[in-house]
């Protein structure tokens, strides 16, 4: 029987010839991660079980990003709590501030997840590796438990929806255009239990960044799971960074799918998500003028070096508008590092921006940049929930980051032609 | 399984993990401090209003967002007995069943009970009964896999029976 990329990987998992949508089946994993936030609670439940070890101590990653360097003395316990079982379990992969980065940008950087594998994570954007070709998804701390001590997790089989991009992008469009369109157009409950598996010809000249930004976001539509089959692209990334083996997985023809979406590229422009919901997503020319407070250049979706690239091209020779603080968050240290060897750093400092050591921290509104009542941001993250940032009275406005870096000149919501030329 | 009665709560549609446990508190992980800020994204009194037992009924995508295990947590722990949506948002949906929070999909019910309906949920039985209102509802069983779940009392306590009998098959 035909399957599907997501279909044929959770079969070889669950040591199986074939797996149909809907049924539920045992699964072996390839990687668990758990961050400051969820793991210490997956702790708290190992250690109540009575489980002494950790299935596999190589397989087990721990980053301590959302609330580290340390917010505060309770988030400081919460880090310590997995400092010290990563240190007890002798974990290989516990990346500890200074080494840390944003999860989902430093996994598959440190060559963590590979195509093919089975990852799942304590954290609802644990889909952006399917970037990779991987079946990756988020759950819970309890499920986390589990793992740790089984090395595997109970899945039900997902649908698969499939989302075709075909034709040339236009200027200042990326990868988080696509994914912003695509929720705009299916709802933040479209793909609701299933698979999103992006295809067609936009999406297979992607870089590799545009991709993991799209996969990040397959849960802000209700997703299980993002996925994009293997190419050259994605091999030219883990190729340079795998320790260990992979597979390689692509759908058949025939596979089957609950729905198939085709879209032109050339119809789309930059987007902006307005709050409270990522599916309000219109083009950015189309939004009127919304001044705004802060503008955020960062996170899992949007932290990496192309992004940061991306920005340092609209700020390079500007200055940030006098009514705006810019906050811009480079996902991992190497990222950090090449940004700095880059000139980057200098150009965002140059034009007024505070430049922060990796960590999600005004994402989930944690630290670094709270939101005030009544303030309003441009962020290039994923979520614009209300109070996401801050205050139950802030905004959160969502964009790519040139989008977010010309907003950050002008003061107000613009497309980038308003401050650099196509 | 405990009896679920209890006055309902009702929500809108979308309501997120931000809503119902907002990030500023995830730097503990302590169920009875967390439960202090159920809703607290939504409705800031919402642990002061409401009775032990009571319900929460909401619209489509109950619980999306992030995987934060805090926000069944807190729901469980504030005395919430059962949460009623038209549609659960994935990740939610199996954190409840992992840490045996009774949550249960039916859209009738969801649309027609009123803020303040006394509500009985039978899960053995497969109904909602809306004691205000005089209306039942049927309840589809949960698949065969999650029932014994259900019935272990969560996922580990599952895992621990399965693995002391020396069986580990789901299916
Ligand atoms: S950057 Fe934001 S969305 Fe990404 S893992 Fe951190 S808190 Fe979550």
């Amino acid at each position: 029987m035909p399957m599907t990329i997501t279909e044929k990987i959770l079969a070889a998992h669950a040591g199986r010839d074939q797996v149909v949508p809907g049924e539920f089946i045992e699964a072996r994993v390839d990687i668990a991660l758990g961050n400051d936030v969820t793991a210490p609670i997956a702790i708290r439940e190992f250690e109540s079980f009575g489980a002494r070890e950790v299935f596999d101590r190589n397989r087990l990653v721990l980053v301590p990003d959302h609330y580290a360097p340390n917010k505060d003395i309770k988030s400081a316990e919460q880090c310590k709590i997995m400092r010290d079982f990563a240190r007890r379990q002798a974990i290989t992969n516990y990346f500890e501030v200074g080494q840390m980065g944003v999860e989902h940008a430093l996994l598959p950087e440190q060559g963590l997840v590979l195509p093919g594998d089975l990852i799942i994570g304590a954290d609802s954007h644990t889909c952006t590796y399917g970037a990779l070709g991987a079946f990756s998804t988020g759950v819970g701390s309890t499920d986390l438990a589990a793992v740790m001590i089984t090395g595997k997790i109970w899945l039900r089989v997902p649908e698969s929806i499939k989302i075709i991009f075909d034709g040339p992008l236009n200027p200042w469009v990326c990868g988080k255009d696509l994914i912003l369109y695509t929720i705009g157009q299916i709802t933040v409950d479209g793909a609701l239990y299933m698979a999103m598996e992006f295809d067609g010809s936009t999406i297979r000249g992607l870089d590799i960044d545009s991709r993991f930004s799209i996969c990040n976001m397959a849960i802000e539509a209700g997703a299980k799971s993002g996925i994009i089959a293997p190419d050259e692209i994605t091999l030219q990334y883990v190729r340079e960074r795998a320790r260990r083996d992979f597979s390689i997985f692509t759908s058949d023809p025939e596979a089957n799918y609950c729905r198939t979406l085709h879209f032109w590229a050339e119809e789309i422009q930059p987007q902006v998500a307005l709050p409270p919901l990522p599916e309000n997503s219109r083009p950015v020319d189309q939004i009127g003028d919304i001044p705004i407070d802060q503008v955020v250049i960062g996170s899992c979706t949007n932290g990496r070096i192309s992004d940061l690239r991306q920005a340092a091209q609209i700020l390079k020779g500007h200055k940030v508008n006098p009514n705006v603080r810019l906050i811009i968050i480079p996902a991992t240290q190497s990222i950090y590092r090449q940004a700095m060897k880059e000139g980057l750093l200098d150009i965002f400092l140059e034009a007024g921006a505070a430049v922060s050591t990796p960590t999600c921290g005004p994402c989930l509104g944690g630290y670094m940049g709270v939101l005030a009542a009544g303030e309003r941001a441009l962020a290039t993250t994923n979520r614009n929930f209300i109070g996401r940032m801050g205050h139950l009275q802030s905004e959160v406005y969502l964009s790519n980051p040139a989008v977010a870096a010309a907003s950050a000149i002008t003061g107000k919501i613009s497309h980038p032609r308003e401050v650099v030329s196509d | 399984m405990k009896r679920i009665l209890g006055k309902a709560w009702k929500y809108r549609d979308n309501i997120n993990t931000d809503e119902i446990i907002p990030a500023k508190y995830l730097n503990t992980s302590d169920p009875k401090e967390l439960a202090q800020h159920c809703m607290a994204g939504i409705d800031e009194d919402f642990v002061r209003k409401i009775s032990s037992g009571d319900l929460i009924v909401a619209g489509e995508n109950f619980g999306c967002g992030s995987s934060r295990e805090h926000a069944p947590w807190a729901i469980k722990e504030a005395g919430i007995s059962c949460v009623i949506a038209k549609t659960f948002a994935r990740i939610f949906f199996r954190n409840a069943i992992n840490i045996g929070l009774p949550i249960v999909e039916c859209r009738q019910a969801a649309e027609e009970i009123q803020p303040g309906d006394t509500i009985e949920v039978d899960v053995d039985a497969g109904k909602i009964i809306n004691h205000s209102q005089g209306k039942e509802y049927k309840i589809a069983a949960y698949p065969p896999f999650m029932q014994r779940l259900i019935a272990a009392g969560g996922l580990l306590n599952y895992i621990k029976a399965s693995q002391t009998s020396c069986e580990n098959k789901i299916s």
